[in-house]
């Protein structure tokens, strides 16, 4: 199908539309909201982010998913899987928004600022999750990058968030750079931004012997920087645990679940779409490479996890190790990793949201990260100790949890292709994950605190726990979620 | 009717675990009775199972079967053979006993004590009825989450450590199981190379499959290496030699009636699943380890040679009355090890026994130990000394036990381990000869334990101590009674499994 024009685009991205108006009106609103303690900024945003969730339906209902749209003349395509990302992204900045309500650490007077910000950075995933176009891409991505540096250091009276900020941004304009540089290479030897051409174009001037396959190795690895640094992968990982220690709770959340999505969105749109016929490239075992980078990663993330005290930093350690064990997904290009990939990002939006959910509530209760405040917590405050023992035992993947159902799909994905290694290691990994998952069960439910007194949280407080806790339990067990990723394609 | 017996058996315990949570906090009386209840529905179902099994076919009954996720072809489906159907029974008989016996000594959190242990039934009695191996693998892993916490809250002083290493050890060997799971998953449907038809995780289908002429399942190097993800996997649970530290550590910690789960099911799942899955399915591995040349085609009947002769030795050491417990376990879980892998009826017609006595016998030796905790706050062997006159019941039971277990003729431990070692013996007689040094060896310490607790001169301290009460001797009757007529009559239980081995044994060993 030909691409769209411009003006016939825009009504096949009514979503980002709305998300662009609400974070301008949000701004506008705060102007005139008197009482800086009113949340009345969250439920704007909330209701700007419902919309644009109608709007996505809407637009689901004018696509065919077998017939993906190209919109402004191939920079962007709508098709199942950028719906598919679309409505993972939402949720995870609804559920941001609301973890911010809840939390006491964010200044009242910026209100206005951070919202605006989140809807904006969804808009920026949105266009990451649809970009068919090099620069596109790089447009999207920075978009993102710009404004999770801004989140990062919003805690204004908090040094460790602005170190936080500071390290990203130092850490992500060499990354961007090096991607960008790696995108002008891929551009100047290929002739063309669009991907779905490049591989066919790239194919033609490596016989030709125009362009060395050196040249398009190097091109790439160039952008591998990028989009690893976006998910962070090793070694572009150093970033991550820094910036999710002295970020506000509700951001690691976010970045830890949302940014990493988008993160693998591009990766997976850029190398199924760009590179799904991987013969022009057969110089390189790229899959290896892969497999390497994913094995690192989810180990160097769970052995660093090993010996944290600090619970937020331990989750940022063990969000890197996730990120290892979807890149598994992603090793051999095939259709099943993409769909493992796709189970396993609606498991891990739900469980590492709630861990992090549980992180500031406690946060606020005890007022500490660290492990000792969740001491004795089974009987200070039995619900929300039950919930975190459920999310970990989730991320470490016990049956009868999601995670474990997620990771089964990894597994199978990879061993499907007799990559029997990668699942040796990726296994070995969920055993060393328990050892410090466990460390914090253990004091909930094995130690006891010296202070006692109970907590108390409000009924919609437990409420939105229990939003969390039953997708936890309930996803493997429905069939639904099966036949939904297996039916997301990219072309 | 008959359809649902099975998972109503199987999710009864859930539901109570819900009823029980459902319950106030302080109504402990009530709590306690309500986990009674749903303990003994399943014990009600599986007597009744048992009765109506059909004895003269190994064909699978009371099968039962959903689809659970259709994309993968994953199946909830369970059912019965003589083997998992003994196993059954063990399982729901000691349910209610193990709420017995935690009537009285759990003193902080009942209610969630109860409900785990509620959720740890379902997972034993789903293990042992599913026939879907993905079912299998989540019913296995599910009785690991409620075992961390029943051993590390209500545990003794070093409960954290034995909680998690029992924990890590047990997902160590699961997850080499999974990569296992996941590869035959993925060769189901392969013959010579070509894709026939689907894959499927279906285990009877699955056994069938291995014996088709050409099928990537039956392939001997595959089946050599999945043999050894599922073995490993089994190994850990039973627990056979290397890998047997977690259990001293596991018992002596956990609450008594945690003990008499550990022992008298939890072991009995890593052989049941090592019949079920690497003898069924993978008669050529099985080969590979049991039937070739040197250690590594007799490693199977060395692991056992070795766990029966060192558990022993090791429980001659020991002055902690439960550690005793605990490695004796491991002496006598080697015959069940021998036993299989000798290969033929009589040595596992004699394993399978052997696991159904040893669950009810080291059951018996747990709660006798707990006993004597709930009294004297102690454990050490040494430390006593003239109870016999003190605690003339007690001692009565607990000589029974000691003779059951260390294969006294006439009492059931004796039939179990005998018809192992006839069955070794015709495999490899020197291993087998050198076995019975374990028998000798159990003989003394469960002697001299006997001596050094029970005779001699009553230890001043404990000139007050009171004799056993009635529940707990409810909760020893039922399994004191089953030794003896077990030891009497053995056919009673052999007859329900005779049938499958000999089918299992024709698997192994085509005509």
């Amino acid at each position: 199908m030909e691409p769209l024009k411009n003006i016939e685009s825009l009504a096949y991205i009514s979503p980002e539309i709305v998300l662009v108006v609400f974070a301008v009106v949000v701004i506008i609103f705060d102007l005139f909201v008197k009482d800086r303690e009113s949340d009345w900024v969250a439920y704007l945003s909330l209701i700007g982010l419902g919309c644009s969730l109608l709007a996505i339906f809407v637009t689901n209902s004018l696509v065919d998913t077998n017939e993906p749209i190209s919109l402004f003349l191939g920079m962007i395509r709508l098709d199942g899987f950028a719906i598919f990302f679309k409505i993972l992204l939402l949720l995870a900045t609804a559920a941001t928004i609301l973890f911010s309500l809840r939390s006491e650490e964010l200044d009242v007077k910026l209100k206005g600022e951070y919202h605006a910000l989140l809807l904006a950075i969804t808009f920026g995933m949105f266009l990451m999750a649809s970009s068919t176009n090099l620069l596109m891409i790089f447009i999207s991505l920075e978009t993102v990058s710009l404004t999770s540096y801004i989140l990062a250091g919003f805690l204004t009276h908090s040094p460790r968030s602005s170190e936080a900020a500071f390290k990203y941004i130092t850490y992500g304009a060499v990354a961007s750079g090096t991607m960008l540089f790696g995108l002008s290479l891929l551009f100047g030897m290929a002739g063309t931004g669009d991907i779905t051409q490049i591989s066919s174009q790239i194919g033609t001037v490596l016989e030709s012997g125009d362009v060395s396959a050196l040249g398009v190795l190097i091109a790439i690895t160039f952008i591998l920087a990028g989009i690893g640094y976006k998910i962070a992968s090793v070694p572009f990982h150093m970033w991550s645990p820094d910036v999710y220690e002295g970020a506000p709770i509700p951001i690691t959340a976010f970045l830890s679940v949302a940014s990493k999505a988008a993160g693998f969105a591009l990766f997976l749109r850029f190398f199924y779409t760009g590179f799904g016929t991987p013969e022009i490239l057969q110089s390189i075992d790229w899959g290896l490479l892969l497999a390497i980078v994913s094995a690192l990663t989810m180990t160097v993330g769970n052995l660093a996890a090993l010996p944290q005290r600090n619970v937020k930093r331990l989750l940022a350690y063990s969000s890197i190790a996730h990120g290892g064990y979807l890149l598994m997904g992603a090793v051999l290009l095939t259709p099943e990793g993409l769909g493992a990939i796709i189970f396993y990002l609606i498991v891990y939006l739900f469980m590492n949201l709630g861990a992090f959910y549980v992180v500031v509530l406690i946060a606020n209760e005890s007022g500490t990260e660290m492990i000792e405040g969740y001491r004795g917590l089974s009987s200070r405050a039995p619900y929300v100790a039950g919930a975190m023992a459920i999310f970990l035992f989730s991320l470490t993947g016990i049956p009868p949890f999601a995670g474990f159902f997620g990771k089964w799909l990894l597994f199978n994905a990879v061993i499907s292709k007799g990559l029997y290694w990668l699942a040796f290691i990726g296994l070995l990994n969920s055993v060393v994950s328990l050892y410090y998952y466990a460390r914090i069960i253990k004091a909930m439910y094995l130690e006891s605190a010296e202070d006692t007194d109970i907590f108390s949280f409000s009924k919609s407080t437990l409420a939105l726990l229990g939003v969390f806790v039953v997708p936890t339990i309930l996803i493997g067990f429905l069939n639904i979620f099966y036949s939904l990723s297996g039916k997301i394609t990219l072309q | 009717m008959d359809q649902i017996l099975l998972s109503l058996m199987i999710f009864v315990p859930l539901l109570g675990m819900v009823v029980v949570f459902l319950l106030p906090n302080d109504r402990e009386e009530l709590i306690k009775r309500v986990a009674l209840a749903f303990t003994l529905i399943p014990l009600i179902l599986a007597v009744y199972l048992f009765i109506a099994y059909n004895k003269s076919t190994f064909n699978i009954q009371f099968p039962d079967s959903v689809v659970w996720i259709e994309t993968f072809n994953i199946n909830y489906h369970v059912g019965i053979d003589g083997l998992s159907v003994t196993l059954l029974l063990l399982t729901a008989l000691l349910g209610p006993i193990c709420v017995l016996a935690s009537w009285r000594n759990i003193e902080k959190g009942l209610k969630a004590y109860m409900a785990l242990f509620l959720l740890l039934e379902t997972g034993m009695l789903g293990f042992f009825a599913s026939l879907d191996l993905f079912l299998f693998f989540v019913f296995f892993e599910l009785t690991l989450l409620p075992m961390y916490f029943l051993i590390g809250v209500w545990g003794g002083p070093r409960r954290e450590y034995a909680a998690i290493k029992f924990f890590l050890y047990t997902l160590f060997g699961s997850v080499l199981m999974l990569v296992a799971i996941i590869a035959v998953y993925l060769n189901s449907n392969i013959i010579n190379g070509v894709v026939e038809g689907v894959r499927t995780f279906d285990i009877p289908e699955l056994i069938q499959r291995a014996t088709v002429e050409g099928h990537a399942l039956g392939d001997s190097g595959f089946q050599k290496w999945v043999f050894l993800g599922f073995f490993i996997g089994f190994a850990v649970k039973v627990p056979i030699f290397p890998f047997h530290t977690w259990l001293p550590d596991a018992h002596v910690e956990a609450p008594t009636a945690i003990s008499v789960i550990l022992a008298g099911v939890l072991l009995k799942m890593g052989t049941y699943g090592f019949v079920r899955i690497n003898m069924a399915m993978f008669p050529e591995g099985l080969d590979y380890f049991t039937n070739g040349e040197g250690f590594i085609g007799h490693s199977l009947a060395l692991l056992g040679f070795i766990n029966i002769v060192y558990g022993s030795f090791c429980a001659l050491a020991q002055t902690d009355f439960k550690k005793l417990v605990a490695y004796s376990s491991i002496g006598h879980m080697g015959f069940v090890i021998l036993g299989l892998a000798a290969r033929n009826a009589e040595g596992i017609n004699g394993a399978v026994l052997q696991m159904f006595n040893h669950g009810v016998i080291s059951a018996m030796l747990f709660l006798l130990v707990g006993v004597l905790y709930d009294r004297a706050h102690h454990r050490e062997i040494n430390g006593f000394g003239g109870l016999g006159n003190r605690m003339p019941i007690y001692t009565g039971i607990t000589t029974l036990a000691f003779m059951a277990s260390l294969g006294l003729p006439g009492l059931s431990g004796f039939i179990g381990e005998a018809l192992s070692l006839f069955g070794a013996f015709q495999e490899f007689p020197l291993l087998t000869i050198l076995s019975t040094i374990g028998i000798v060896v159990g003989a003394a310490y469960f002697l001299w334990t006997l001596q050094r607790v029970f005779l001699g001169a009553l230890n001043p301290k404990y000139e007050e101590l009171p004799e056993i009460n009635r529940r707990e001797i409810l909760t020893l009757v039922p399994l004191g009674i089953l030794t003896i007529v077990l030891g009497i009559w053995p056919n009673i239980a052999i007859d329900m499994f005779s049938e499958s081995v000999t089918n299992l044994v024709n698997i192994i060993r085509p005509i």
